[in-house]
């Protein structure tokens, strides 16, 4: 009986206690950019995040987080397909970005800077996403460098007709959190 | 009030800088609509989009000097030809102002705002909408294509005025002094 209790409670300290699951239908990723000093939106439609957090512990948390690259959306065919191709994300040899947290800080009530590992086309960076997170929706945006990522290789490195700085936007609703 | 046979000064550089303004950006209109997408493509597009804009602006310059500067009167002519002539005009100044309007409002539209010369965002006046876009696509187009047989229209008056009728018209759009 004891060892049997003992087992369940390693387990349940091994498990992840407070793994909560994403609602893709309630959740939002999307991008922002400019091209000659205009303004576009883009999103990914197909994204999942992995998520071990207690509010209690949250230098403990962890986060795991894919985003189908294929699943790019500008809003317009034309251009979908061209982000698919080799100068943007090259979507048939690196299917996946992954964003894999390393530590996260509380920087406020409900507030959270979240270090982690940004990979996208094979380039590996280090980024700090703020988020802040109520009722088990993490929201928040960062700014990354798209050449960093050899997004828009080529012609397209030529900052003056799309910038490099691409803003990232994400909503992310967890149930279980 | 006193008759004058010339254009002023204004009118005159008016006339010319819209002439060029006008045919160049037609004819990158006319090629980038077919490019595939490019660099080149999206440079065109935008400098196109700041073009037609200019137009606007100094097209709507050019009306109020119209409006408060009377131009030369008629050189002789037959009444149809003068009736011609000036109806020309007038369609020539309704599409000075109809092209680079559904120009922007397509641009709109399509979910590209515009932004003057990449520094100045213009607002929209017509909701994004895809139906929408590609219907003032063609509507642009046409404009443009009315746009230019109106030019043609207009360069073969003069031209039959300078070699037909030896009349010297095309003087009062000149700014050097007779």
């Amino acid at each position: 009986m004891t060892k049997l209790l003992s087992a369940l409670l390693l387990a349940a300290a091994l498990a992840p206690a407070h793994a909560a699951t994403l609602q893709a239908d309630k959740s939002d990723l999307a991008f922002t950019f400019k091209q000659m000093g205009v303004p576009v939106d883009g999103k990914f439609k197909k994204f999942d995040a992995q998520l071990d957090f207690d509010a209690k512990k949250p230098e403990a948390g962890k986060i795991a987080f894919t985003v189908d690259l294929g699943s790019v959306s500008l809003g317009d065919p034309s251009f979908d397909h061209e982000l698919a191709g080799s100068p943007w994300f090259d979507t048939k040899r690196n299917g996946k970005a992954t964003f894999v947290s390393t530590g996260i800080k509380p920087t406020g009530p409900g507030k959270y800077d979240v270090a982690g590992k940004l990979t996208i086309k094979g380039a590996v960076r280090d980024v700090v996403v703020p988020i802040t997170l109520a009722n088990g929706v993490a929201q928040g945006s960062v700014p990354i460098k798209r050449l960093d990522f050899k997004i828009g290789d080529g012609e397209w490195a030529d900052t003056s007709v799309v910038a490099n700085d691409v803003t990232v936007k994400f909503k992310l609703s967890f149930a279980g959190l | 009030m006193s008759t004058a046979t010339r254009y002023t000064p204004v009118a005159v550089v008016l006339h010319w800088l819209l002439a060029l303004a006008i045919i160049g950006t037609f004819g990158v209109g006319f090629y980038m609509a077919d490019l595939p997408f490019s660099l080149t493509r999206l440079k065109l597009y935008n400098w196109h989009k700041w073009a037609g804009v200019t137009i606007l602006t100094l097209s709507a310059l050019r009306l109020l000097w119209r409006l408060t500067h009377r131009p030369p009167a008629d050189a002789p002519m037959p009444a149809w030809q003068a009736r011609l002539a000036h109806g020309v005009h007038l369609l020539l100044y309704i599409a000075f102002f109809a092209v680079p309007l559904t120009g922007w409002a397509m641009s709109s539209a399509k979910g590209f705002p515009i932004v003057w010369f990449g520094v100045l965002p213009l607002p929209d006046f017509v909701p994004k909408d895809k139906e929408l876009g590609e219907l003032l696509a063609s509507v642009h187009a046409w404009l443009a294509y009315g746009l230019a047989a109106l030019v043609l229209a207009h360069i073969a008056g003069a031209l039959k005025h300078q070699f037909v009728d030896r009349d010297g018209l095309i003087a009062r759009m000149s700014l050097r002094r007779p």
